[in-house]
């Protein structure tokens, strides 16, 4: 029985909202971490959103300029504490611009075989706390399980499972031990299989898709003016990856490497046939193309893996003994950006040439930056809608505090 | 397939040429330049520093679109013997790491500037704020607002990032001291 109502406007009465500011964070399952945010929301929708972040801050770079840049490679583990490689590595490759120091062939195919090993293991945590925000718990297992592998392959190499400080100013601390390599390959071959079971889990999901489509739309402009990088840049669209055009230090790690910078050209992704189309209402820019473009970038970092497997086991010379932990610094500064899993990682070292302490040492953080447009993302979207944006960013707070 | 992002000397024009253009273009708002560095740098005045990045960001040629970086270093040194055998005088820089996606070229820019404005300490520098040209310097000013002490006139909000918002001083000034404490919490 249908109610008659006299005055439309009581109904518009009953049902008003009033604005209201609700705080997601810092403790909130679904912000990565000690992510806080502000949220104005009117209803369901939100119409501001002011993150606060700090929550995580360790001065370190305070800290590094109070000690030597070897010592200071624990410390740069500590920031992005899911890509610890990457971190070390972004560091050791400034210091050895000022010292302008040059690597054995062998330390760095193997640099590039374990820097591509930590990006698997961080876009499989990027990929399952994804599935945990928008509400679904198993891909986060799944991705665990295989992450616990390269894990035990990192223990292996360097004796740590998260902070490895392996990678250093000079080369690595340790060769890898025998065996390590047949391993390694009986590892991705194992892991191959078991990405599809991922996209039939997540990708193709009809709810993973009515989630993520359309959601947060970032358009490159917007990108670039706000120093995105990464899987959040390439997701928009934009064909930038420092591979290939960073700086020549770091390029050419992978000189001779055959890969293709992961992104959408005419509605398609390199070498996604065996992978669920790009759905039709999904927008460039949205949260489903950066979950995509990191589930790629998995494939892409197991093709450079094997090609670095070939090229360290023939490579001659040494792995690259690590320089003095004292080792003095010319008077002068260099700043390089490094392609981490989560954007462009930069470190800038300043030196006064008075000893082996750098005057300053200075993170930029790639998360800090893909941060900074949630403000703009989520402008007008709704609650649920929140987790899903932020969580598409994939950031972790211990590398924008600091 | 080219590689490699080079230094914009080795690309669009030559150091010379293109600091030459700039000088034309600026005056003495652009008052040194170190082209030999390992990243080469020029310096601009802080009051010439806006227009400089809209012509670097808006110039056909060298569009730098993306700020990569703004970083505070300070260069004083707090035990007197050692600071008489420096070459620098005090200071503070900002130093700007400016990168083109389309022409694969980076660019830094400093901006030097006073210890503390009028010698007062306790008065923060100033320097006017990028933030309307590249939206990544809205957090990294505030940033360096924050753990360096320099004001950027004409930015939209800036307060404490990193810090509490009523935390005392600017740690990476080398001269902070840790508060004694905070909340009850013990500092030192």
């Amino acid at each position: 029985m249908a109610t008659q109502v006299d005055d439309p406007r009581i109904i518009e009465f009953d049902v008003r909202t009033d604005e209201m500011l609700v705080n997601m964070g810092p403790q909130h399952p679904s912000t990565h971490g000690v992510l806080r945010l502000v949220l104005r929301t009117d209803g369901e929708i939100v119409s501001e959103t002011t993150p606060h972040i700090g929550y995580l801050h360790r001065c370190a770079e305070k800290i590094g300029e109070n000690i030597t840049p070897r010592q200071w490679i624990p410390y740069t583990d500590r920031m992005d504490y899911l890509a610890g490689m990457n971190m070390n590595l972004g560091w050791a490759l400034v210091v050895e611009k000022l010292l302008n120091l040059e690597l054995p062939e062998k330390a760095r195919h193997l640099r590039v075989l374990i820097v591509e090993l930590n990006r698997i293991a961080s876009h499989l945590v990027g990929m399952g706390a994804y599935g945990l925000d928008l509400g679904t718990f198993s891909p986060f297992l799944y991705a665990f399980r295989e992450r616990e592998k390269i894990l035990d392959l990192f223990e292996e190499a360097c004796g740590a499972r998260l902070t490895y400080s392996y990678l250093t100013v000079g080369g690595a601390t340790a060769d890898l031990p025998p065996g390590w390599l047949q391993k390694c390959e009986a590892f991705l071959d194992q892991l191959l299989p078991v990405i599809k079971e991922y996209h039939t889990l997540l990708t193709s999901n009809a709810i993973f898709v009515r989630r993520t489509v359309g959601i947060g739309v970032l358009p490159r402009e917007m990108a670039i003016d706000h120093g995105c990088t990464g899987p959040v840049l390439r997701g928009s669209g934009v064909n930038h990856d420092l591979r290939r055009d960073g700086e020549q230090r770091y390029t050419e790690m992978y000189d001779g490497y055959a890969f293709e910078v992961i992104v959408e050209q005419d509605g398609h992704y390199p070498r996604d046939h065996d992978y669920p189309p790009v759905p039709k209402q999904a927008v460039l820019g949205d949260c489903w193309h950066r979950f995509y473009v990191r589930m790629l970038e998995v494939m892409q970092s197991i093709d450079l893996i094997r090609q670095a497997i070939d090229r360290y086991s023939t490579a001659t010379g040494s792995f690259g003994e690590p320089v003095k932990l004292t080792e003095k610094l010319p008077k002068g500064e260099a700043y390089m950006e490094t392609e981490a899993p989560r954007g462009q990682m930069g470190f800038y070292i300043v030196s006064t040439g008075n000893g082996a302490i750098p005057w300053r040492a200075r993170a930029r953080s790639s998360s800090f930056c893909n941060l900074s447009v949630t403000e703009k993302l989520c402008r007008g979207c709704l609650i649920a809608d929140v987790p899903a944006i932020v969580g598409s960013l994939d950031v972790v707070m211990g590398e924008i505090d600091r | 397939m080219s590689r490699g992002r080079q230094h914009l000397s080795e690309m669009v024009m030559s150091g010379e040429a293109f600091l030459e253009q700039l000088k034309s273009k600026f005056g003495d708002r652009i008052t040194g330049a170190n082209l030999t560095a390992i990243d080469p740098w020029i310096e601009v005045a802080p009051e010439g520093l806006v227009a400089v990045c809209e012509h670097l960001r808006d110039d056909p040629q060298l569009r730098f679109d993306m700020l990569n970086c703004v970083s505070g270093v300070d260069y004083f040194e707090p035990d007197e013997k050692k600071a008489k055998k420096l070459d620098w005088d005090r200071h503070v820089e900002v130093v700007y790491h400016l990168s083109s996606l389309s022409n694969k070229t980076s660019l830094v820019l400093k901006v030097i500037l006073p210890r503390w404005k009028d010698d007062k300490p306790g008065q923060l520098p100033e320097v006017p704020s990028v933030s309307g040209v590249w939206s990544t310097a809205d957090w990294h000013e505030r940033e360096v607002f924050d753990l360096m002490g320099v004001w950027f006139t004409g930015h939209p909000d800036l307060r404490r990032i990193l810090c509490p918002e009523d935390w005392v001083g600017h740690p990476l000034r080398k001269d902070y001291e840790m508060p004694l404490e905070y909340h009850g919490i013990r500092g030192r």
